[in-house]
Protein backbone atom coordinates (compact mmCIF):
# COMPACT_ATOMS: atom_id res chain seq x y z
CA UNK A 1 0.00 0.00 0.00
CA UNK A 2 1.17 3.79 -0.81
CA UNK A 3 0.37 6.16 1.35
CA UNK A 4 1.39 9.99 0.49
CA UNK A 5 1.34 12.45 2.66
CA UNK A 6 0.57 16.22 0.61
CA UNK A 7 1.79 19.43 2.15
CA UNK A 8 4.14 22.18 2.09
CA UNK A 9 5.51 22.31 5.27
CA UNK A 10 3.17 23.59 7.39
CA UNK A 11 3.43 22.59 10.70
CA UNK A 12 0.04 20.22 10.76
CA UNK A 13 1.72 18.52 7.76
CA UNK A 14 4.65 17.63 9.31
CA UNK A 15 2.74 16.36 12.19
CA UNK A 16 0.49 14.02 10.63
CA UNK A 17 3.18 12.60 8.48
CA UNK A 18 5.01 11.47 11.68
CA UNK A 19 1.80 10.27 12.86
CA UNK A 20 0.89 7.99 9.96
CA UNK A 21 4.83 6.86 9.95
CA UNK A 22 4.45 5.98 13.61
CA UNK A 23 0.71 4.52 13.04
CA UNK A 24 2.50 1.77 10.41
CA UNK A 25 5.57 1.33 12.16
CA UNK A 26 3.55 0.33 15.32
CA UNK A 27 0.88 -2.10 14.04
CA UNK A 28 3.41 -3.31 11.20
CA UNK A 29 1.50 -2.50 7.95
CA UNK A 30 2.53 -2.85 4.86
CA UNK A 31 3.11 0.13 3.34
CA UNK A 32 5.36 3.03 2.07
CA UNK A 33 4.62 6.39 3.13
CA UNK A 34 5.92 9.68 0.81
CA UNK A 35 5.55 13.22 1.57
CA UNK A 36 4.75 14.95 -1.67
CA UNK A 37 5.60 18.69 -0.97
CA UNK A 38 5.90 20.09 -4.67
CA UNK A 39 2.70 22.41 -5.27
CA UNK A 40 1.76 21.53 -8.52
CA UNK A 41 1.85 17.54 -7.73
CA UNK A 42 -0.40 17.98 -4.31
CA UNK A 43 -3.09 20.24 -7.14
CA UNK A 44 -3.65 17.31 -8.99
CA UNK A 45 -5.61 15.46 -6.00
CA UNK A 46 -7.75 18.91 -6.32
CA UNK A 47 -7.32 19.45 -2.50
CA UNK A 48 -6.46 23.00 -1.58
CA UNK A 49 -6.35 22.54 1.91
CA UNK A 50 -3.22 20.85 3.18
CA UNK A 51 -2.62 18.39 5.03
CA UNK A 52 -4.21 16.06 2.89
CA UNK A 53 -3.99 12.29 3.26
CA UNK A 54 -4.11 9.68 0.30
CA UNK A 55 -4.17 6.65 0.56
CA UNK A 56 -3.47 4.14 -2.90
CA UNK A 57 -3.80 7.28 -5.03
CA UNK A 58 -6.88 7.94 -3.07
CA UNK A 59 -8.06 11.48 -1.30
CA UNK A 60 -8.76 10.33 2.25
CA UNK A 61 -8.77 13.33 4.39
CA UNK A 62 -7.63 16.82 3.58
CA UNK A 63 -7.13 20.26 5.88
CA UNK A 64 -7.26 18.44 9.25
CA UNK A 65 -4.91 16.04 11.31
CA UNK A 66 -7.34 13.20 11.98
CA UNK A 67 -7.14 11.24 14.92
CA UNK A 68 -4.95 8.51 15.52
CA UNK A 69 -7.18 6.05 15.46
CA UNK A 70 -9.08 6.83 12.54
CA UNK A 71 -5.73 6.78 10.49
CA UNK A 72 -5.74 3.36 11.95
CA UNK A 73 -9.16 2.11 10.80
CA UNK A 74 -8.68 4.09 7.15
CA UNK A 75 -4.97 1.89 6.88
CA UNK A 76 -7.20 -1.11 8.06
CA UNK A 77 -9.68 -1.05 5.28
CA UNK A 78 -7.13 -0.70 2.79
CA UNK A 79 -5.30 -3.26 3.40
CA UNK B 1 -19.29 1.24 25.26
CA UNK B 2 -22.45 3.20 24.62
CA UNK B 3 -22.98 4.11 28.46
CA UNK B 4 -19.79 5.79 28.73
CA UNK B 5 -20.11 7.44 25.15
CA UNK B 6 -23.33 8.91 26.56
CA UNK B 7 -21.61 9.73 30.00
CA UNK B 8 -18.98 12.16 28.35
CA UNK B 9 -21.67 13.93 26.33
CA UNK B 10 -23.54 14.44 29.46
CA UNK B 11 -20.67 15.56 31.54
CA UNK B 12 -19.76 18.42 28.19
CA UNK B 13 -23.39 18.98 28.61
CA UNK B 14 -22.61 20.21 31.84
CA UNK B 15 -19.52 22.31 31.62
CA UNK B 16 -21.96 25.28 29.73
CA UNK B 17 -24.38 26.27 32.84
CA UNK B 18 -21.12 25.78 34.98
CA UNK B 19 -19.61 28.35 32.11
CA UNK B 20 -22.53 31.04 32.58
CA UNK B 21 -22.43 30.84 36.16
CA UNK B 22 -18.83 32.11 36.70
CA UNK B 23 -19.27 34.16 33.87
CA UNK B 24 -21.86 35.61 35.73
CA UNK B 25 -20.23 35.80 39.01
CA UNK B 26 -16.78 36.83 38.11
CA UNK B 27 -17.15 40.05 39.19
CA UNK B 28 -17.52 40.08 42.41
CA UNK B 29 -15.36 37.07 42.99
CA UNK B 30 -12.37 39.32 41.46
CA UNK B 31 -13.06 42.09 43.75
CA UNK B 32 -14.44 39.77 46.95
CA UNK B 33 -10.36 38.21 46.52
CA UNK B 34 -8.77 41.14 46.16
CA UNK B 35 -10.15 43.44 47.91
CA UNK B 36 -11.20 41.17 51.01
CA UNK B 37 -8.99 37.88 50.81
CA UNK B 38 -5.48 40.38 50.08
CA UNK B 39 -7.07 42.74 51.68
CA UNK B 40 -5.69 45.68 49.75
CA UNK B 41 -6.52 49.20 49.77
CA UNK B 42 -8.97 50.04 47.03
CA UNK B 43 -7.61 53.50 46.56
CA UNK B 44 -4.10 52.80 45.48
CA UNK B 45 -3.02 52.26 41.56
CA UNK B 46 -1.85 49.10 42.19
CA UNK B 47 -4.86 47.41 44.00
CA UNK B 48 -6.39 48.58 40.44
CA UNK B 49 -4.36 47.10 38.38
CA UNK B 50 -4.27 43.89 39.96
CA UNK B 51 -7.95 43.91 40.45
CA UNK B 52 -8.34 44.35 36.27
CA UNK B 53 -6.04 41.32 35.61
CA UNK B 54 -7.86 39.09 37.84
CA UNK B 55 -11.16 40.02 36.32
CA UNK B 56 -9.98 40.45 32.88
CA UNK B 57 -8.05 37.08 32.56
CA UNK B 58 -10.71 34.83 32.82
CA UNK B 59 -13.25 36.74 31.63
CA UNK B 60 -11.77 36.91 28.43
CA UNK B 61 -10.51 33.13 28.37
CA UNK B 62 -14.27 32.28 28.92
CA UNK B 63 -15.23 34.06 26.58
CA UNK B 64 -12.94 33.02 23.99
CA UNK B 65 -13.47 29.61 24.47
CA UNK B 66 -16.99 29.47 24.15
CA UNK B 67 -17.10 31.32 20.63
CA UNK B 68 -14.28 29.22 19.57
CA UNK B 69 -16.40 26.45 20.67
CA UNK B 70 -18.81 27.39 18.32
CA UNK B 71 -17.20 28.96 15.60
CA UNK B 72 -15.31 25.28 15.31
CA UNK B 73 -18.91 23.69 15.11
CA UNK B 74 -19.75 26.44 12.52
CA UNK B 75 -16.70 26.09 10.55
CA UNK B 76 -17.25 22.33 10.54
CA UNK B 77 -19.87 23.09 8.11
CA UNK B 78 -17.80 24.99 5.29
CA UNK B 79 -14.48 24.25 3.83
CA UNK B 80 -12.17 25.72 0.84
CA UNK B 81 -13.54 22.96 -1.39
CA UNK B 82 -17.07 23.90 -0.62
CA UNK B 83 -16.32 27.90 -0.68
CA UNK B 84 -15.01 27.27 -3.90
CA UNK B 85 -17.69 25.53 -5.79
CA UNK B 86 -20.36 28.44 -4.28
CA UNK B 87 -17.96 30.94 -5.85
CA UNK B 88 -17.75 29.22 -9.09
CA UNK B 89 -19.30 31.41 -11.83
CA UNK B 90 -20.68 34.24 -9.47
CA UNK B 91 -19.89 37.82 -11.48
CA UNK B 92 -17.76 40.17 -10.24
CA UNK B 93 -19.45 42.17 -7.33
CA UNK B 94 -21.87 39.20 -5.84
CA UNK B 95 -18.90 37.43 -6.22
CA UNK B 96 -17.10 39.63 -3.79
CA UNK B 97 -19.58 39.98 -1.43
CA UNK B 98 -19.86 36.54 -1.04
CA UNK B 99 -15.81 35.58 -0.83
CA UNK B 100 -15.82 38.21 1.65
CA UNK B 101 -18.70 36.99 3.63
CA UNK B 102 -17.06 33.51 3.45
CA UNK B 103 -13.59 34.27 4.11
CA UNK B 104 -15.12 34.98 7.12
CA UNK B 105 -16.20 30.99 8.16
CA UNK B 106 -13.91 29.09 6.13
CA UNK B 107 -11.29 27.48 7.84
CA UNK B 108 -8.21 28.94 6.60
CA UNK B 109 -4.67 29.51 7.08
CA UNK B 110 -2.11 31.38 5.89
CA UNK B 111 0.23 28.42 5.31
CA UNK B 112 -2.36 27.51 2.84
CA UNK B 113 -3.11 30.58 1.20
CA UNK B 114 -0.90 29.46 -2.43
CA UNK B 115 -3.18 26.29 -2.62
CA UNK B 116 -5.89 28.10 -2.34
CA UNK B 117 -5.41 30.94 -4.50
CA UNK B 118 -4.46 28.24 -7.05
CA UNK B 119 -7.27 26.04 -7.04
CA UNK B 120 -9.46 29.37 -6.82
CA UNK B 121 -7.91 30.74 -10.35
CA UNK B 122 -7.62 26.63 -11.97
CA UNK B 123 -11.90 26.61 -11.37
CA UNK B 124 -12.20 30.17 -13.02
CA UNK B 125 -13.05 32.20 -10.01
CA UNK B 126 -11.97 35.75 -10.91
CA UNK B 127 -8.68 37.82 -9.48
CA UNK B 128 -11.12 40.37 -7.90
CA UNK B 129 -12.89 37.96 -6.30
CA UNK B 130 -10.26 35.40 -5.21
CA UNK B 131 -8.76 38.69 -3.78
CA UNK B 132 -12.20 39.69 -1.49
CA UNK B 133 -11.30 36.40 -0.18
CA UNK B 134 -7.85 36.71 0.48
CA UNK B 135 -8.21 39.52 2.52
CA UNK B 136 -10.82 38.51 4.51
CA UNK B 137 -10.29 35.07 5.46
CA UNK B 138 -7.07 36.46 7.63
CA UNK B 139 -8.51 40.24 8.60
CA UNK B 140 -11.81 39.42 10.32
CA UNK B 141 -11.00 37.01 12.95
CA UNK B 142 -13.22 35.31 15.24
CA UNK B 143 -10.66 35.73 18.60
CA UNK B 144 -10.50 39.58 17.89
CA UNK B 145 -14.26 39.31 17.22
CA UNK B 146 -14.90 38.01 20.47
CA UNK B 147 -12.20 40.15 22.27
CA UNK B 148 -13.49 43.28 20.81
CA UNK B 149 -17.18 41.77 21.79
CA UNK B 150 -15.67 41.19 25.10
CA UNK B 151 -13.43 43.98 26.19
CA UNK B 152 -15.58 47.08 24.20
CA UNK B 153 -19.29 45.62 23.55
CA UNK B 154 -20.91 44.74 20.68
CA UNK B 155 -20.90 47.86 18.93
CA UNK B 156 -16.98 48.14 18.85
CA UNK B 157 -17.14 44.42 17.17
CA UNK B 158 -19.82 45.22 14.85
CA UNK B 159 -17.68 47.97 13.83
CA UNK B 160 -14.80 45.93 13.44
CA UNK B 161 -16.84 43.29 11.36
CA UNK B 162 -18.76 45.70 8.79
CA UNK B 163 -15.71 47.43 8.21
CA UNK B 164 -13.84 44.39 7.66
CA UNK B 165 -16.40 43.09 5.48
CA UNK B 166 -16.26 46.75 3.41
CA UNK B 167 -12.78 46.53 3.06
CA UNK B 168 -12.53 43.29 1.36
CA UNK B 169 -15.23 44.00 -0.70
CA UNK B 170 -14.04 47.08 -1.97
CA UNK B 171 -10.42 46.10 -2.36
CA UNK B 172 -11.11 42.73 -4.22
CA UNK B 173 -13.61 44.57 -6.87
CA UNK B 174 -10.92 47.18 -6.90
CA UNK B 175 -8.37 44.99 -7.48
CA UNK B 176 -10.88 42.52 -10.39
CA UNK B 177 -11.68 46.07 -12.27
CA UNK B 178 -8.08 46.64 -12.54
CA UNK B 179 -7.44 43.49 -14.58
CA UNK B 180 -4.49 42.70 -13.29
CA UNK B 181 -4.12 39.26 -14.89
CA UNK B 182 -1.22 39.70 -16.60
CA UNK B 183 0.70 40.51 -13.42
CA UNK B 184 0.32 36.81 -11.70
CA UNK B 185 2.62 34.11 -12.43
CA UNK B 186 2.08 32.59 -15.78
CA UNK B 187 2.77 29.17 -14.60
CA UNK B 188 -0.29 29.40 -12.43
CA UNK B 189 -2.52 29.30 -15.73
CA UNK B 190 -0.42 26.26 -16.50
CA UNK B 191 -1.77 23.98 -13.70
CA UNK B 192 -3.87 21.40 -14.38
CA UNK B 193 -5.73 20.89 -11.02
CA UNK B 194 -7.33 17.50 -10.83
CA UNK B 195 -10.90 16.59 -9.61
CA UNK B 196 -11.35 16.13 -5.94
CA UNK B 197 -12.44 12.20 -6.26
CA UNK B 198 -13.53 11.77 -2.63
CA UNK B 199 -17.15 12.66 -1.70
CA UNK B 200 -17.73 14.88 1.22
CA UNK B 201 -19.12 12.98 4.04
CA UNK B 202 -22.10 14.41 5.54
CA UNK B 203 -20.78 15.05 9.71
CA UNK B 204 -23.28 13.71 12.27
CA UNK B 205 -23.90 16.33 15.08
CA UNK B 206 -21.52 14.65 17.26
CA UNK B 207 -18.66 14.84 14.87
CA UNK B 208 -19.41 18.82 14.76
CA UNK B 209 -19.22 19.16 18.42
CA UNK B 210 -15.93 17.32 18.69
CA UNK B 211 -14.92 19.64 15.91
CA UNK B 212 -15.92 22.86 18.29
CA UNK B 213 -13.88 20.52 21.06
CA UNK B 214 -10.88 20.34 18.87
CA UNK B 215 -10.67 24.05 17.83
CA UNK B 216 -10.67 24.97 21.22
CA UNK B 217 -8.08 22.82 22.07
CA UNK B 218 -5.88 24.07 19.20
CA UNK B 219 -6.52 27.43 18.94
CA UNK B 220 -6.89 28.79 23.50
CA UNK B 221 -3.73 26.68 24.09
CA UNK B 222 -2.15 28.65 21.75
CA UNK B 223 -3.34 32.37 21.87
CA UNK B 224 -3.93 32.27 25.80
CA UNK B 225 -0.43 33.53 26.44
CA UNK B 226 -0.59 36.23 24.70
CA UNK B 227 -3.57 37.08 25.72
CA UNK B 228 -2.09 36.87 29.40
CA UNK B 229 0.55 38.72 28.53
CA UNK B 230 -1.27 41.66 27.09
CA UNK B 231 -3.66 42.01 29.71
CA UNK B 232 -0.79 41.91 31.88
CA UNK B 233 0.87 45.22 30.00
CA UNK B 234 -3.11 46.39 29.87
CA UNK B 235 -3.34 46.19 33.78
CA UNK B 236 -0.10 48.15 34.20
CA UNK B 237 -1.08 50.57 31.73
CA UNK B 238 -4.37 50.80 33.50
CA UNK B 239 -2.95 52.13 36.68
CA UNK B 240 -0.42 53.96 35.74
CA UNK B 241 -0.28 55.74 32.31
CA UNK B 242 -2.03 58.66 32.29
CA UNK B 243 -5.36 59.06 30.98
CA UNK B 244 -4.62 61.32 27.62
CA UNK B 245 -1.01 59.86 26.95
CA UNK B 246 -1.89 58.63 23.21
CA UNK B 247 -4.18 61.81 22.77
CA UNK B 248 -1.30 63.71 21.58
CA UNK B 249 -0.03 61.34 18.96
CA UNK B 250 -3.06 58.86 18.43
CA UNK B 251 -5.85 60.98 19.33
CA UNK B 252 -8.64 62.08 16.07
CA UNK B 253 -7.68 65.16 16.41
CA UNK B 254 -4.25 64.65 14.97
CA UNK B 255 -4.71 64.11 10.82
CA UNK B 256 -1.64 61.83 10.74
CA UNK B 257 -2.68 59.56 13.14
CA UNK B 258 -4.48 57.09 10.59
CA UNK B 259 -1.72 56.70 8.14
CA UNK B 260 0.95 56.78 10.52
CA UNK B 261 -0.88 53.69 12.27
CA UNK B 262 -1.32 52.06 9.28
CA UNK B 263 2.23 52.57 7.80
CA UNK B 264 3.66 51.20 11.29
CA UNK B 265 1.18 48.16 11.50
CA UNK B 266 1.48 46.86 7.77
CA UNK B 267 5.15 45.33 8.03
CA UNK B 268 4.49 44.30 11.78
CA UNK B 269 2.53 40.62 12.30
CA UNK B 270 0.81 39.47 15.20
CA UNK B 271 -1.43 37.28 15.98
CA UNK B 272 -5.08 38.78 16.64
CA UNK B 273 -5.11 37.53 20.30
CA UNK B 274 -2.32 39.29 20.54
CA UNK B 275 -3.07 42.54 19.14
CA UNK B 276 -6.43 43.47 20.64
CA UNK B 277 -4.89 43.89 24.55
CA UNK B 278 -2.55 46.60 23.22
CA UNK B 279 -5.50 48.12 21.54
CA UNK B 280 -6.73 48.20 24.25
CA UNK B 281 -4.41 50.19 26.00
CA UNK B 282 -3.77 52.78 23.30
CA UNK B 283 -7.86 53.26 23.58
CA UNK B 284 -8.15 53.88 26.81
CA UNK B 285 -4.99 56.18 26.88
CA UNK B 286 -6.84 58.49 24.47
CA UNK B 287 -6.42 56.93 20.90
CA UNK B 288 -9.47 57.40 18.89
CA UNK B 289 -11.49 54.28 17.81
CA UNK B 290 -10.55 54.85 14.07
CA UNK B 291 -6.79 54.90 14.39
CA UNK B 292 -7.13 51.73 17.23
CA UNK B 293 -8.81 50.05 14.46
CA UNK B 294 -6.71 50.87 11.93
CA UNK B 295 -3.71 49.57 13.60
CA UNK B 296 -5.24 46.63 14.15
CA UNK B 297 -6.46 46.04 10.63
CA UNK B 298 -3.12 46.65 9.45
CA UNK B 299 -1.21 44.43 11.75
CA UNK B 300 -3.26 41.11 11.41
CA UNK B 301 -5.08 41.86 7.75
CA UNK B 302 -1.74 42.40 6.01
CA UNK B 303 1.78 41.10 7.18
CA UNK B 304 5.24 40.43 5.53
CA UNK B 305 5.08 36.40 5.86
CA UNK B 306 2.05 36.43 3.94
CA UNK B 307 2.85 38.77 1.07
CA UNK B 308 5.77 36.52 0.67
CA UNK B 309 4.34 33.28 0.63
CA UNK B 310 2.01 35.34 -1.99
CA UNK B 311 5.27 36.62 -4.20
CA UNK B 312 5.24 32.95 -5.39
CA UNK B 313 1.99 33.34 -7.06
CA UNK B 314 1.83 37.01 -7.97
CA UNK B 315 4.36 39.62 -9.71
CA UNK B 316 5.67 42.34 -7.55
CA UNK B 317 2.89 45.29 -9.04
CA UNK B 318 0.23 43.54 -8.17
CA UNK B 319 1.27 42.51 -4.36
CA UNK B 320 2.15 46.34 -4.17
CA UNK B 321 -1.35 46.98 -5.60
CA UNK B 322 -2.82 44.58 -3.21
CA UNK B 323 -1.20 46.13 0.00
CA UNK B 324 -1.84 49.28 -1.24
CA UNK B 325 -5.30 48.85 -2.06
CA UNK B 326 -6.20 47.48 1.27
CA UNK B 327 -3.97 49.56 3.29
CA UNK B 328 -5.96 52.70 1.70
CA UNK B 329 -9.24 50.92 2.50
CA UNK B 330 -8.22 50.42 6.36
CA UNK B 331 -6.89 54.04 5.83
CA UNK B 332 -10.15 55.31 4.78
CA UNK B 333 -12.26 53.38 7.32
CA UNK B 334 -9.91 55.09 10.02
CA UNK B 335 -10.43 58.15 9.32
CA UNK B 336 -14.44 58.06 8.76
CA UNK B 337 -14.59 56.36 12.32
CA UNK B 338 -12.15 59.64 13.70
CA UNK B 339 -14.79 62.17 12.12
CA UNK B 340 -17.81 60.41 12.85
CA UNK B 341 -16.95 59.08 16.84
Amino acid sequence: MVIKILGTGCSKCVNLENKVKEIVKSNNIDATVEKVSELQDIMKYGIMSTPGLVINEKVISYGTVPKDSQILEWLKEAN
Amino acid sequence: MLIIKKNKFLIRLAILPVWVVLYIYLEPLANGLVYNVFGMDKTLRLTEAIRFFIFEVPKVLLLLTLIVFVVGIIRSYFSPEKTRKALEGKSLLVGNVMASSLGIVTPFCSCSAIPLFLGFVESGIPLGVTFSFLIAAPMINEVALVLLFGLFGWKTALIYLSTGLFISILSGWIIGSLKLEKWVEPWVYDIKAGKLAMDEEALTINHRIEAGFTAVREIVSKVWIYIVAGIAVGAGAHGYVPADFMASFMGKDVWYSVPLAVLLGVPMYSNAAGIIPIVQVLLEKGASLGTSLAFMMAVIGLSLPETIILKKVLKLPLIFTFVGVVAVGIMIVGVLFNMIF
